[in-house]
């Protein structure tokens, strides 16, 4: 089966064209974030250069990795309820479009702007850090591992989040409910980035290499699992 | 439009035995018509009938339990989804436009839904067709009820469909936007797309539609509304006088071509014939014969509602049976 290229840029273009316009969902993203940066940008900013030893041992900033499971989840779970609330699934659904390339169409759109959160969130941290904290919180803080982890996870970990807001959307008619379940579901793997970032599970490279093969095999699961609950049949009729 | 091009022969719709269930509800049963190309049908039934549920199961959004059907000379199956989708265009009952975007917005995500080749070109065409240029950039959450619809038409145009549903495209409308759909759907009629319209107006069946069928879960008949009240109503004249005859059946009964007739009303009569243009001067002369003031006589006229009504009464009475 071949996708066409123009039809799932048709729905990502249209798709953030609609997030412009849409306040409560920008607001939704945009608070996240707000909540990842603000406390902890507080608690760095306040440590004393003699805390900057025993924070060479953690991996601290690994917990922002929760920006790009979270933010996805909001985005993509309105993906497939919003269009059965505003009933334009029906006329898209009529044109050539393929179940794919909509599914495909609706996960990049999701993607684009939480990786783009995700990055801009992150870097505007390390600067303010490197910019306001004290002498040797900086360096103790940015490890190379560290940054390389944080580029990588972030796309790997958004996917497999935008496949289960979207798995989550086509299973719900209203959006408010998808985004609170979507954001339900992505609570574990919060927990488990959160977990490697106290050091409670040590951070290594073979588990990192671990994680990667396992997000990536969920990556590709996710999109043929949530693929297989886009039941045309049932989101036209309405049937539960 | 690729309906004029005179390309196939075919009909438009063929549609065999189709069948729709939901579990053990019956949506519609062995449902077979056929629909010429560049024909306006009408497919007409009260609320439940499985009207809308025919048209997306022609439209391939779902899959017919039996039956077959051939849409825009395509077999309708599962395989051919894609092709019958670039081939034909559904208007639903409910606009459902982007809101948050604009006219010229919503158009160009349908443009390359439809993978069209030059879309601006399309766009403008559909735009001013609908008499919409104007408003290209307003955002669809800001248009009235009726404009939205236009838009939706709009949209259904762009791909220049072969077979165009238009599934209760004036409900909720108020007259002013009701006749301009109207006016849109003659026009289309006019430059030979296949409309295959779903309503519950009969008005609007009988304006427009070159035949109709009748769906109550079965098809109930079908054909062009002349000949649909043939078949269901014996034709009869009309008579009334200024005050009631003394002798009616004097005036009325052995006239040629007349086979009955019966008092409707204090100074009115139906008279049952099997030829009108006999019947009719025959019983004109009786009644001045009879030295009756006769106020008016006409051929009996049934609109397609009277035969709407009687079908389904039909089927209440035999539900309630």
């Amino acid at each position: 089966m071949k996708l066409s290229r123009r039809r799932v840029w048709a729905i990502v273009r249209k798709e953030l064209r609609e997030y412009r316009h849409n306040r409560s969902l920008i607001l939704g993203m945009a608070v996240l974030p707000l909540v990842f940066i603000i406390q902890p940008l507080i608690a760095v900013l306040d440590l004393s250069a003699a805390a900057s030893s025993p924070l060479g041992d953690e991996h601290v900033l690994l917990y922002m990795l929760g920006i790009p499971i979270l933010v996805p989840v909001i985005v993509a779970a309105s993906a497939v309820a919003g269009e059965r609330q505003q009933g334009t699934l029906e006329p898209a659904l009529t044109t050539p479009i393929r179940r794919d390339e909509f599914l495909l169409g609706k996960a990049l759109a999701a993607l684009v702007p939480s990786l783009a959160i995700a990055y801009v969130v992150y870097a505007v941290f390390l600067v303010l850090v490197v910019l306001f904290a004290q002498q040797g919180i900086a360096s103790a803080l940015i490890r190379g591992p560290d940054l390389l982890a944080q580029v990588l996870f972030t796309p790997l970990l958004a996917a497999w989040s935008i496949w289960v807001g979207i798995a989550v959307s086509t299973r719900s008619s209203d959006v408010r409910v998808a985004q609170q379940l979507g954001l339900l579901v992505s609570v574990p793997p919060v927990f488990a980035v959160v977990l490697i970032a106290l050091n409670v599970i040590p951070a290594t490279l073979g588990l990192a290499l671990g994680c990667a093969a396992v997000l990536l095999v969920l990556d590709v699961l996710g999109w043929r699992v949530t693929s297989r609950l886009f039941d045309r049949e049932r989101l036209v009729t309405g049937a539960r | 439009m690729s309906s004029s091009s005179g390309e196939s022969r075919d009909p438009a719709l063929s549609v065999d035995r189709l069948t729709k269930r939901f579990g053990d509800r019956l949506a519609f049963s062995d449902v077979s018509f056929d629909v010429a190309r560049g024909e306006v049908f009408g497919f007409l039934g009260p609320n439940g009938a499985g009207k809308t549920t025919t048209v997306r199961t022609l439209g391939t959004l779902l899959e017919p339990s039996s039956g077959s059907a051939a849409v825009a000379g395509l077999a309708l199956t599962r395989e051919n989804g894609v092709e019958i989708r670039k081939r034909i265009s559904i208007m639903p009952e409910s606009p459902g436009l982007y809101l948050r975007l604009s006219i010229l917005e919503n158009l160009e995500c349908f443009a390359d839904l439809y993978e069209l080749p030059d879309p601006r070109d399309r766009i403008e065409r559909a735009l001013r067709a609908m008499d919409l240029t104007g408003r290209a950039q307003d955002p669809c959450g800001t248009l009235s009820k009726g404009l939205r619809q236009r838009v939706a038409l709009a949209r259904a145009l762009l791909s220049e469909p072969e077979v165009l549903f238009l599934d209760e495209p004036t409900a909720g409308l108020d007259p002013v936007a009701t006749r301009e759909v109207h006016e849109l759907i003659v026009g289309l009629r006019q430059r030979g797309v296949t409309i295959f319209l779903t309503t519950h107006r009969l008005e609007e069946a009988e304006r427009l539609c070159d035949r109709v069928a009748i769906l109550n879960t079965t098809l109930r008949t079908i054909g062009r509304p002349d000949e649909l009240r043939e078949q269901l109503f014996r034709k009869a004249l009309t008579v009334r006088t200024l005050v009631e005859l003394p002798d009616p059946a004097r005036v009325f009964a052995g006239r040629p071509a007349v086979s009955g007739w019966h008092q409707d009303g204090p100074a009115a009569y139906v008279v049952a014939v099997s030829d009108a243009g006999v019947a009719a001067p025959a019983v004109t002369r009786a009644l001045v014969a009879a030295g009756a003031d006769v106020l008016s006589i006409g051929e009996t006229q049934h609109s397609l509602e009277d035969v709407y009504l009687e079908l389904i009464d039909e089927d209440r009475e035999a539900a309630r049976r």
